[in-house]
């Protein structure tokens, strides 16, 4: 199938073309959607253009903890009854959010916007580990918890930072490694499963 | 036509690049297979039961589905996960480094016994062994070996006259030191060489095993020095930068 206008009208390969540039969707999935487009009612449409147009001109970077927000600062660092004295680092500002839905974590938290990645000329610098360093001396800070993804770039960076604030003398942890709820104990690989025996707790 | 849907291997994971929601594709470097580049899904969901296995550096058992574009796996059992460079910076450094050298000197449907075992061989190293910088170079060198690019340290590369004692220059187009007579003409870009970085490069590349390099006491300066010549020779044989050195330079001190 082609999208050069003579299968298809201008604007609409023109949308195709654009969703194609967005992660997983390919050219099938993209001419999908343009067509399920076409079929909408016109609000429903605007309404979606009005949503992509007000990510991009009213999102900004919270400039505390850079997590993604309308409002700088962000909800979490405006909040006056969350716990100042911990700080949660994550990868992205989707763990934000899933650290969120627990509503067991009350502190503070600070976004890396990417992870140490050697192999992808990804270094510390290109993410936000400054800035960290510049709040953890600036603030009453009692807890920093390295919460990178536990895998091995993750942990590197989660190393790296570790040694970078080591000299501060706060206490830092990590979450425990463990089993998944729901999954099956056969399919575990051996560290999860042996970092889940280390870490038993009484019954 | 191969009639085969699936093949067994095993390999080292090499590299890893995201892809769409959870899935991965990775690069193993396999005996047989050499290169194999193939999608792991959904192992960047917690609950992936093939995830923890195919973490980068693991060595592992893998079956794969063949497929139009790229493989998948769809089977992956963890044989060793190096658990002890995992948890030192230093060693995570530079068993990335030497992952990254094997996938720029490895091919796809090309493989090879001797490279997949200098790789394993390198890897336990790394988990106890000391002295890694030292390793890294003896790991360069050996890889050099196996795929034809060992650097001329005892003759001049271009005329063969042996090499007097004393400074010379290193040539990345020939591939090896130059005599005071061809550096004159030589239009290449030239690297230092002093004569005691030249002797340990020697005793580097004849040593088959890294056993007695383990406890060998090298100087920090000439340490640096083949540092920097390993590292402008690989990047002219790559014909780009090896990407991980720049962390390894990082995690040092």
């Amino acid at each position: 199938m082609t999208t050069d206008g003579t299968s298809a009208a201008a604007p609409v390969a023109r949308l195709a073309d654009e969703f194609s540039k967005l992660p997983g969707i390919g050219p099938k999935t993209a001419q999908r959607l343009t067509y399920y487009l076409v079929r909408m009612p016109e609000e429903e449409a605007r309404a979606l253009a009005e949503a992509i147009v007000a990510v991009k001109e009213r999102i900004v970077l919270c400039g505390v903890c850079f997590n993604i927000t309308e409002s700088d600062p962000c909800l979490v660092c405006a909040n006056p009854r969350r716990d100042r004295s911990r700080i949660c680092v994550v990868e992205e500002a989707l763990d934000v959010l899933a650290l969120e839905r627990t509503n067991i974590y009350r502190g503070m938290y600070h976004v890396l916007h990417g992870v140490i990645s050697p192999m992808n000329g990804i270094g510390p610098d290109d993410l936000r580990i400054r800035p960290l360093l510049d709040r953890l001396s600036a603030d009453d800070i009692e807890e920093v918890i390295l919460a990178t993804n536990p895998n091995l770039e993750g942990e590197a960076t989660s190393m790296y930072i570790q040694q970078l604030i080591a000299p501060l003398g706060i206490r830092i942890t990590r979450p425990a490694r463990g089993l998944p709820v729901g999954g099956d104990l056969e399919y575990a690989d051996e560290v999860t499963l042996g970092r889940a025996i280390e870490g038993r707790q009484e019954f | 036509m191969n009639r085969h849907r699936t093949y067994r291997t095993e390999g080292v994971v090499i590299g890893q690049m995201p892809l769409g929601e959870a899935d991965r594709i990775l690069t193993l470097c396999s005996p047989d297979m050499g290169k194999v580049r193939a999608v792991a899904k959904g192992v960047r969901r917690t609950k992936s039961k093939l995830g923890g296995h195919l973490e980068l550096l693991n060595r592992a058992s893998v079956s794969v589905a063949i497929g139009r574009n790229l493989d998948t796996i769809t089977e992956a059992y963890a044989i060793s996960t190096f658990g002890d460079i995992r948890g030192d910076l230093k060693r995570v450094s530079r068993g990335l480094y030497i992952a990254e050298l094997v996938d720029c000197f490895s091919f796809e449907g090309n493989g090879s016994q001797a490279m997949y075992s200098l790789l394993l061989g390198a890897l336990h190293r790394l988990e106890r062994g000391a002295n890694l910088d030292m390793l890294v170079r003896w790991f360069e060198m050996r890889l050099l070996e196996c795929s034809g690019y060992m650097p001329e340290l005892v003759h001049c590369v271009e005329c063969r006259a042996w090499l007097e004692p004393g400074d010379h220059l290193f040539a990345c187009e020939s591939g090896g030191a130059l005599c005071p007579n061809c550096r004159v003409s030589s239009e290449s870009a030239l690297l230092p060489l002093p004569m005691n970085t030249m002797k340990t490069l020697r005793f580097v590349q004849r040593e088959a095993s890294f056993d007695m390099l383990e406890n060998l006491n090298v100087a920090p300066n000439i340490l640096k020095d083949m540092e920097r010549l390993m590292w402008a020779y690989m990047r002219h044989i790559v014909e780009r930068e090896v990407r991980s050195a720049e962390f390894v330079s990082l995690t040092t001190n």
